[in-house]
């Protein structure tokens, strides 16, 4: 007997497949081992072991941690806006493990369904907004940020908030102007076609160095990681916006910073460095569709490991320093290089 | 619109995840408050006054305000960026008078000082 | 003591007897203490302003008050009435190289003396302590409150008469966030600025002490700091316990480099018996002090770095230090709160592969200064945070009583290895950094660069190590070894004598300075001619820096106060005793 399903109920069905296989990939897989690489990447740069008891090699020490948070007190203070204060790291977590939705992280896959094969593209949501939908989702973040500044009624909860609030706004227009290059190159808002375009020419990179630069740093502000780490500045603000958070909605903050982390080195991948492709190389087939997710992911590894390694060699900027940094040279520059591509595209009539 | 499903699945399924283990995880974790514990940090002294009892530098407020701005900028660039390649010269010379007034108002900015800190 | 001899000319002596003739007159002291002057309280401020400002004179530097209170030393009956307080300033002249002390008496009943802090700003906090301990009241003074001691603590602690172990409850009572309210202009201003509470418990105030700011956005508009919470009764312990017995309370004082504390208490108690001490000691006091400075600097420089967010920094810092520190437990079984020095020279003698443990250590420090250099130095964004921030100038450094690299990054080059050189310091070949800008990248460069110097001269000490004892042979002093005490009778009665009765110091005093980590460490001693001290003033290097804190910060931002607070190097163990 043939299994027959409807059209609509097969797309929901390859759907969820498919988030399972992202939340597998990101949940299960990376974040946990993210947060150990973290540790043992501070360690080798630091000249010492790393937590390695936990487990083999010390893999284990993530989920220790993680299984630790949610079985601590969670005090919530007595002063604080109860509703802001729960839903702030809610409105930080949630955007960053959505954010995945709309980047295509492998070619297609080959799927037989009905007697007809199809190719099945890698990618939850290929929407024709595509970019605009990451950039939505990443403000949403700062909204979290600023919420869990402000509800805790606590003066370094709440300089954390606001500092997080200006310096994100403050890169994410560096980021929109740089990032417009990308897509008068490709002619299409869809990460897939971006992917593609590059696939056909040339990795974003080459041409658009400029781009990259600003938009590298750009997303490194809004990871607010070091050296953009101002809403926490542990030393100035104690722990910056989630000073007075603890046990899981503590943990929310952190895996939320994480997989933040994971989705900005998935898009600087997806725009400059050709998301899952490799030049010359055609990814066909049910092999094919592997290797490029395989590639996808190496790339976004080596993007993961250049924001760790930043994170333990730099030190913070000052605030006002940041903001000089963000609105007098990333924009300008940003300004600068969209007119240069633009132009030259007018120019060689492509 | 059916592209935009597997989004709303997603984004149900990442706000369930952390509701459904804070509210488990309540179940097994304790509960012992006191009142230094549900007291604001403040560095180990009695909070004299509350955060919201100060109203924050109208300078973060300027930042925002001067966001808006640029931000509504930037979102009638990607529809032109899209386009770009069958406007091409004329879409260029567009551009170029919009960004023009832009970083016109740009330098005005910058020249009022909205843009330094101290 | 060793033979009294008169003060060595002091070159405004004349003028100064003819400007306040016997108001002010030159005392004879003993050639180990500094000169000193006797000055009558109604002119000390005039005395105090000559001075600052005579040609002849120009002491710029206000350096330490230890106050005295002679009720029970024996004396003239004076010292149980009229003269009853002696208020010792230790003074400074950078262009003569001279110490000098000015002492001033004050009566038992209702004291009160002038204040000073309008010639040397520096004299503000020491004198803020001097009444809360002392209970000396200085007219004129714009800030007398308690800093050691809290709001509800009743008398004055370091007074012979009050009796130790008393308790009293420290309210909650918040006078620094009211004081700082009171420093605005309008009510407005309250409303409209955010105060912000820095410690006792927040991650950047290394210890507990505490600064509060008034902020214009992240603008610091007021600020005041206090000390306090860290207090250990080190001065009043000190007069309970003999001699011996106080080497481990100075370990806790600057505990990042306790061996520098530790030496210089015992060399300022062995100025006072004339006991000289062997070669290898000195040696190895001299080896042991400047690897103690490196693993002050390191520490200052690695948390300093952490709060400026260049976190790795701290862990190639404090490798080398956790490397001298095994150093040291070899020497003495501790690593953290030596207690190494002995009065007389050192507790035992260092291992036999010290020599070579040395070598290896300034090669693995020299490294580690390399990696910290090749991050940091050169960086933009770690200049950006330490150029032109916490600025102080040579003039304020002065008047604001600062020594150390602090004053050195202020372009002033004191630095008492140099100008009064001990132990092995005049044999040595090394060079006192100096900057000129007074910012906190000055103070970082500063430190970088006197570390280099420490190695430099580890090596030399260490290349010409002597060998030979550690300890004195002069058994009033020093235990005799245990042979001694077992087969001979009169090595028993030494041991018995020293262990019971302590070391019998001969009456009289003495201001003994050496160059601690953070500045001239000064330990002003006075002896009853007990076993047990009388009084012990630390003069400790970080007070006066804490003290102009307020000052620098106002008007940096936020993020500047930690980088300063860091280059700064307050430390709290020392800060409060």
């Amino acid at each position: 007997m043939t299994l027959t399903l409807s059209e609509p109920l097969f797309n929901a069905l390859l759907a969820v497949v498919k988030i399972l296989f992202v939340w597998a990939m990101t949940l299960a897989a990376l974040l946990p081992n993210l947060i150990w690489a973290e540790r043992r990447v501070s360690g080798l740069i630091q000249d010492r072991p790393g937590p390695n008891r936990v487990g083999p090699l010390g893999l284990f020490q993530a989920v220790a941690d993680v299984l630790k948070l949610m079985m601590k007190e969670d005090v919530v203070p007595l002063y604080v806006d109860k509703v802001l204060f729960t839903l702030a790291p809610l409105i930080t977590l949630t955007p960053a493990l959505v954010t995945f939705a709309v980047i295509p992280f492998g070619s297609s896959i080959p799927i037989t369904w009905n007697g007809a094969v199809r190719d099945v593209p890698l990618v939850i949501a290929d929407v024709n907004v595509g970019i605009l939908y990451i950039f939505a989702l990443t403000s949403l973040a700062v909204y979290g940020i600023v919420l869990a500044g402000w509800s805790s009624n606590d003066k370094y909860s709440l300089l954390g908030g606001v500092r997080a609030s200006a310096q994100i706004i403050s890169y994410e227009l560096a980021m929109g102007f740089s990032a417009a290059g990308v897509f008068i190159a490709a002619g299409s808002l869809r990460l897939p076609a971006v992917v593609e375009w590059q696939h056909a020419h040339l990795w974003n990179v080459v041409p658009q160095f400029l781009g990259f630069v600003v938009f590298a740093v750009a997303i490194f502000a809004e990871t607010n990681r070091i050296p953009f780490d101002l809403s926490e500045a542990e030393a100035e603000l104690v722990a910056g916006y989630h000073t007075e958070y603890s046990s899981f909605r503590f943990a929310m903050f952190f895996m939320g910073e994480y997989a933040n982390l994971i989705a900005a080195s998935a898009v600087v991948t997806t725009l400059y460095f050709g998301g899952w492709s490799l030049p010359g190389v055609a990814f066909t087939g049910l092999w094919g569709g592997l290797a490029s997710i395989a590639v996808f992911a190496v790339k976004t590894a080596a993007f993961i490991f250049l924001f760790l390694w930043v994170r333990w060699t730099l030190p913070r900027f000052r605030y006002d320093q940041l903001m000089e940094l963000g609105w007098k040279v990333f924009l300008p520059l940003s300004f600068f290089h969209l007119i240069a591509v633009a132009a030259f595209v007018a120019a060689s009539g492509r | 619109m059916e592209s935009y499903l597997p989004i709303l699945y997603f984004a149900a399924v990442g706000a369930v995840f952390p509701i459904a283990i804070l509210v488990v995880m309540a179940l097994v974790r304790p509960k012992r408050p006191n009142p230094a514990k549900l007291a604001p940090y403040e560095c180990g002294v009695a909070a004299p006054t509350d955060a919201w009892d100060h109203r924050f530098s109208v300078r973060y407020y300027l930042i925002a305000v001067l966001f808006v701005v640029f931000d509504v900028e930037t979102v009638f660039l990607f529809p032109w960026a899209v386009v770009y390649d069958k406007l091409l010269l004329f879409g260029f010379v567009e551009m170029a008078v919009f960004l023009y007034i832009l970083v016109l108002g740009y330098v005005y900015v910058w020249k009022r000082g909205a843009l330094s800190w101290a | 003591m060793s033979t009294t001899t008169p003060s060595p000319t002091l070159a405004f002596a004349p003028l100064l007897e003819r400007k306040f003739g016997e108001k002010a007159a030159p005392e004879a002291r003993p050639a180990a203490d500094v000169p000193t002057i006797a000055v009558d309280a109604s002119a000390l401020h005039d005395v105090a302003l000559f001075l600052r400002d005579d040609p002849s004179a120009r002491f710029d530097l206000f350096l330490d008050l230890a106050a005295v209170d002679r009720l029970k030393l024996a004396g003239p009956a004076s010292y149980r009435a009229g003269e009853r307080f002696a208020a010792n300033y230790l003074l400074y002249s950078t262009e003569r190289n001279e110490h000098l002390r000015v002492r001033t008496t004050a009566p038992a009943a209702d004291p009160k003396l002038p204040t000073l802090t309008d010639v040397w700003w520096g004299a503000n906090w020491f004198e803020r302590e001097a009444w809360d301990l002392m209970g000396i009241t200085f007219e004129g003074h714009p800030n007398l409150k308690r800093l050691l001691t809290h709001n509800g603590f009743v008398g004055h602690a370091l007074r012979k008469d009050y009796e130790a172990g008393q308790r009293w409850l420290c309210t909650e009572e918040d006078v620094l966030q009211t004081d700082l309210a009171a420093q605005t202009e309008t009510p407005e201003d309250v409303f409209e600025t955010l105060t912000l509470n820095f410690g006792p418990s927040h991650p950047s105030t290394h210890g507990t002490l505490r600064v509060v700011m008034r902020c214009d956005g992240e603008t610091i508009v007021a600020a005041e700091s206090e000390c306090g919470y860290l207090h250990r009764c080190f001065e009043k312990m000190s007069e309970t316990h003999t001699y011996q017995q106080v080497i481990p309370y100075t370990d806790r004082l600057n505990y990042c480099s306790p061996m520098i504390n530790g030496s210089g208490y015992a060399r300022a108690v062995e100025s006072m018996l004339g006991v000289e001490i062997p070669e290898r000691a000195r040696a190895v006091r001299t080896v042991l002090a400047e690897f103690s400075r490196l693993m002050d600097h390191m520490v200052c420089l690695g948390a300093n770095l952490v709060d400026i967010g260049a976190l790795t920094n701290f862990w190639y810092a404090f490798q080398a230090r956790e490397e001298i520190y095994s150093l040291l437990e070899a020497c003495c079984g501790a690593r953290l709160t030596s207690s190494y020095a002995r009065i007389g020279g050192l507790s035992n003698d260092v291992p036999e592969n010290f020599v070579e443990w040395c070598r290896r250590l300034v090669k693995l420090c020299h490294n580690q200064i390399r990696e910290v250099d090749g991050l940091i130095t050169k960086n933009r964004i770690a200049q950006k945070r330490f150029r032109d921030t916490g600025v102080v100038t040579k003039e304020q450094a002065l008047a604001w009583g600062f020594t150390g690299p602090c004053l050195r990054a202020s372009g002033v080059a004191y630095d008492v290895r140099k100008d009064a050189p001990y132990d092995w310091y005049d044999r040595v070949d090394f060079d006192v950094p100096i900057a000129t800008e007074g910012d906190n990248f000055a103070r970082y460069l500063v430190r970088m660069e006197e570390m280099r110097q420490s190695l430099r001269i580890v090596e030399q000490v260490v290349a010409k190590l002597p060998n030979g004892p550690v300890n004195s042979d002069d058994y009033r002093v020093v235990l005799p070894p245990k042979e001694m005490v077992y087969n001979e009778m009169e090595g028993l009665i030494y041991h018995f004598k020293v262990v019971f009765e302590g070391i019998p110091v001969p009456a009289g005093e003495i201001y003994s300075y050496t160059e601690g980590a953070n500045g001239e460490l000064g330990y002003h001693i006075v002896s009853d001619g007990t076993g047990r001290p009388y009084r012990v003033k630390v003069r400790p290097p970080c007070f006066p820096l804490f003290a102009s804190f307020e000052k620098i910060i106002r008007g940096g931002m936020v993020s500047d106060a930690v980088a300063t607070l860091g280059t700064l190097n307050i430390i709290a163990g020392e800060l409060d005793r």
